[in-house]
């Protein structure tokens, strides 16, 4: 019912082409003149079962390949041609040599996402590397220190929306501890016949072009209707006069996209194959460029046992929302028949699905997507505290989750004449919960920034907008620990906090409202330990990569919490992890969120 | 009746947008904007913020970076706690590049993000056809633009024609700087054209979004011969749902002094007051319907009457709003 509700409401939702796909999947190998069949061998044609490749040397051609995945032909760029790329499977402790051919006219890179090692071999174009120019092959050489489910994908233009993404996959020197009958790599990713730069054009003209679930005159009518007039209009007030939009959830939605799971449409139905009783593991990925996913497998419970490549204890759950970049290992233990693998996207409008089953050809009920739900009060202004005028009912949910623990925000700005350096080192005072005092960049009282977050919320037991009560059980990070611990004990010597700042209407992204452009670099000094503190003063949640080290996230108290290479923050919260600045060079720190990348949210490190 | 009407709106209007001002930076004075403001360094030397950026600069061996606040009058109101848009920073607030230990990014690094590069887009609001009692005409109503997403190039047109000749055309070419979250100051020419003779104004206003998404175009013009001019455009759009879109709009023009070669009187002018009814086929593309009504007042409704013509009048418009 859901589902057809959401389709009246957004009337230009193009549901035939959603659904229609093609079922062969999307790349179109006979057709292509681009491509000569020198490493054709290796590539499996059919999306959906991108070749796995293993060893130590690999070579790995990029070239425009046509796809369809709409309907519509279209040039796509692929790696070994193939949507995702080849899985590359690694052994921890190996030197891996991998050549990148650069069949496109324009300059490529691939960007080992998750992977430590030295900067001149993590492949940010202007960065660590000057590019792949057209024509040239680049040659990739380190050894693996770690192990886990990681990806790849360009890092150059907007290649990564055309398709340029695969799986790594890094197995344990000895005996892996996660035990599983077989695996599957399950990677989600987002599809647009647009040209992506025009769709960041179309942005920059409207930044709600995709929006098509906005408030309409006619709720207002049902809630007046419903609630009173005054209560209507107290539901509206606080975001029409600031000029935000509660259901501001996706810049790109199933108007444009069409979402996939290892490179195949919905209606091409991935499939997965088990037998019953059979422990099987997904190593879930989230290659889109802008949808963050929420998975479920109806009837069955995921037990998360890594996350970003990192194991963690286990902790079973019904529903896990995957920030882009992120990766999760999961566990489950299908007893018959058929499942289905169910991905929507965070606003809603469209889904990626798959189906695990005893035999090709199954398929189990698709369930209805959920509603989407607008933002609170608390997306936009964090733990509130002593109470705001104009709040409505929905905030009183926002506050309740953040509530978990600590004085109100309200108290620690009322003049606390709290030194930021002495509350950073001293005396190891918990971080987080009671202690958190906002510093906004002076940068953030311009045009760029549209709204600031005073008093930011510290939790993460939230499982983030569109999943707080929806019945089935949902995994926070709060419930994520790395197993074995931080890898470096120290504390921070020193902290640094930066803020996540953009304006809607403009559709312009930053850190401290600062472009890319205008911003200077940050600096770590070689082998410290240090805190660093994002503040989300937007509406939307961004998933934050620090490429070269890894990212330990701590919990409102300061302990440590879980080691990641993607953090999601949520909108008007703050997190703070650990950062050991062991990886001397240069390295790109961003959104996840390619157009948030591209309109600026990006700062360069310099570790020296 | 119908003129303390119009009069009731525009004056709610103006009143209405001096009190969404009190919630954003004031905008500066007017006269300061002239065109060495375009030159960074200058816009610099006048944030208050510069001057302590100026020292790490230097030690950076780099050009400040901008940081192109203009200096806003601004009152202490806005930095309560209440405040999440706009302002200006408090005194302890960071000093965002704190944490770069003297590195840059390399003037000709490679690496360009959307930030720097430059979009445009041109969105032609009103092409319409327009049905009064005893006329029909053609009027169009485009806006233009080329640049980052602070400064651009901004071209407006509009203009009527009339049995194939051009009646009355106002066409802008202006700079556009982005002063706050939802406002661009624009500086820079119009001119008028058409059956009577040119005029050439200097332009400044400001555009923008209100508090309850107003969108607001307001302009100062300056002329030859000590004219003096000023118009005002509100629009707001009723989502009746995803697609069908009501737009009210009112415009209004008030000049300084009386031009009879062009037939206008001095005061308000004229006002324009409409609902506009569009169905988005894409979001580029809407054919519209709807109903305005336009009145002349003072002098100009003089002039107008001279010519035994109604100097109010109801208007039915059909036409087409697209944008690339």
């Amino acid at each position: 019912m859901s589902t057809r509700r959401n389709f009246l409401t957004m009337p230009n939702l193009p549901r035939r082409r959603f659904l229609r796909g093609l079922a062969a999947g999307g790349v179109l190998m006979g057709l292509s003149p681009w491509l000569k069949p020198e490493w054709a061998h290796a590539a499996d044609t059919a999306t959906g079962s991108a070749p796995v490749l293993t060893g130590t040397e690999f070579d790995l051609t990029i070239a425009e390949t046509p796809v369809n995945f709409t309907g519509t032909p279209r040039m796509a760029t692929t790696i070994n041609g193939s949507i995702p790329g080849p899985v590359l499977r690694w052994r921890q402790g190996d030197t891996v040599t991998l050549r990148v051919t650069n069949r496109l006219a324009v300059d490529t890179s691939i960007h080992w996402h998750g992977i430590l090692l030295p900067f001149q071999m993590d492949g940010v174009p202007g960065i660590s590397f000057p590019g792949i120019r057209p024509g040239e092959t680049f040659t990739y050489r380190f050894r693996v220190v770690q192990s886990g489910t990681y990806w790849y994908h360009s890092h150059s233009g907007m290649q990564e929306q055309t398709g340029m993404y695969g799986a790594v996959i890094i197995d344990p020197p000895g005996k892996d501890p996660i035990h599983a009958d077989r695996e599957y790599v399950v990677q989600l990713s987002d599809w647009t016949d647009e040209h992506p730069m025009r769709v960041l054009s179309k942005l920059k003209m409207q930044s709600d072009y995709y929006n098509f679930n906005q408030p309409t005159t006619a709720e207002f009518f049902r809630d007046v209707s419903q609630d009173g007039v005054s209560a209507a209009l107290a539901k509206r007030r606080m975001w029409n006069q600031m000029r935000m939009n509660p259901t501001d959830l996706a810049d790109i939605s199933a108007y444009s996209y069409t979402y996939l799971m290892n490179g195949v449409t919905p209606a091409g139905n991935w499939t997965g194959l088990f037998r019953p009783g059979e422990k099987v593991r997904l190593r879930f990925i989230n290659s889109g460029a802008m949808t963050f996913f929420d998975v479920r497998i109806p009837g069955l419970k995921m037990t998360v046992v890594q996350a970003d490549g990192q194991n963690v204890d286990p902790v079973t759950v019904d529903e896990i929302r995957l920030g882009v970049a992120e990766t999760y290992d999961v566990i489950v233990t299908p007893k018959d028949d058929a499942y289905t693998i169910f991905a929507q996207s965070m606003d809603r409008t469209g889904h990626a699905l798959g189906t695990l089953a005893v035999r090709a050809g199954m398929t189990a009920a698709v369930p209805a997507m959920d509603k989407p739900e607008p933002l609170t009060m608390g997306d936009m202004m964090g733990d509130m505290g002593g109470g705001t005028g104009g709040m409505d009912h929905s905030a009183a949910q926002g506050r309740a989750s953040a509530a978990g623990g600590g004085t109100p925000g309200a108290a620690a700005h009322g003049g606390m004449a709290m030194d930021h350096s002495q509350h950073a080192i001293g005396g190891g005072m918990a971080m987080g919960a009671g202690t958190v005092r906002v510093r906004h960049a002076k940068s953030e009282y311009g045009p760029s920034v549209d709204m600031r977050v005073d008093t930011p919320r510290t939790n993460l037991d939230d499982p983030g907008i569109g999943l707080r009560n929806n019945g089935r059980r949902v995994l926070t990070y709060a419930e994520l620990h790395t197993i074995g611990g931080p890898l470096d004990k120290r504390k921070a010597e020193r902290e640094i906090e930066l803020h996540l700042t953009g304006n809607m209407e403009r559709y312009s992204w930053s850190f401290d409202g600062l472009e890319f452009g205008r911003s200077t670099p940050v600096h770590f000094r070689h082998g410290e330990q240090l805190r660093v503190i994002l503040v989300n003063d937007t509406m939307m949640t961004h998933p934050m990569h620090m490429h070269g080290m890894w990212s330990e996230l701590e919990s409102p108290d300061g302990r440590f919490q879980v080691r990641k290479h993607t953090i999601n923050v949520q909108p008007a919260q703050r997190v703070s992890f650990l950062v050991t600045a062991d990886a001397l060079g240069r390295w790109a720190w961003h959104c996840h969120l390619l157009l948030h990348m591209d309109a600026g949210m990006f700062r360069e490190i310099v570790v020296a | 009746m119908m003129n303390s009407k119009y009069i009731f709106i525009a004056a709610a209007t103006v009143f209405w947008m001096s009190s969404a001002w009190a919630q954003e930076p004031a905008t500066p004075a007017m006269p300061e904007m002239d065109h060495s403001q375009m030159d960074h360094s200058d816009v610099q030397g006048r944030t208050s913020v510069a001057e302590d950026r100026m020292s790490g600069a230097t030690k950076m061996g780099h050009g400040p970076v901008s940081e192109s606040t203009p200096q806003v009058d601004h009152d202490m109101g806005s930095m309560d706690h209440g405040s999440m848009q706009g302002g200006s920073p408090p005194p302890d607030a960071r000093d965002p590049h704190a944490y770069s230990g003297g590195y840059t990014l390399p003037p000709d690094r490679p690496l360009r993000m959307a930030d720097e590069h430059n979009f445009g887009s041109l969105m032609i609001d009103r092409l319409e056809r327009v049905r009064t009692r005893d006329n029909s005409s053609t009027v169009y109503d485009l806006q233009a633009w080329y640049g980052r997403t602070y400064d651009r190039v901004v071209l407006k047109a509009e203009g009527d024609v009339d049995d194939g000749k051009l009646q009355d055309a106002h066409t802008q070419m202006l700079w556009g700087h982005a002063i706050s979250a939802y406002w661009d100051t624009q500086l820079g020419v119009r001119h008028d054209s058409g059956e009577e003779p040119s005029r050439t104004w200097l332009a400044f206003g400001v555009q923008g979004l209100a508090p309850y998404w107003f969108e607001m175009d307001i302009t100062g013009y300056v002329g030859e011969h000590g004219r003096t001019a000023l118009s005002i455009e509100a629009e707001y759009e009723l989502l009746l749902t995803q697609k069908l879109i009501l737009q009210p709009r009112v415009e209004a023009n008030f000049f300084g002094k009386r031009d009879a070669e062009r037939e206008t009187g001095s005061g308000l002018s004229d006002l324009a007051a409409g609902v506009r009814l569009r169905y988005e086929i894409r979001r580029e593309l809407a054919p519209y319907i709807g109903i305005e009504r336009s009145s002349k007042f003072g002098g100009t409704a003089d002039f107008v009457r001279a010519e035994g013509k109604q100097a109010k009048e109801t208007r039915v418009v059909a036409g087409l709003r697209f944008w690339f």
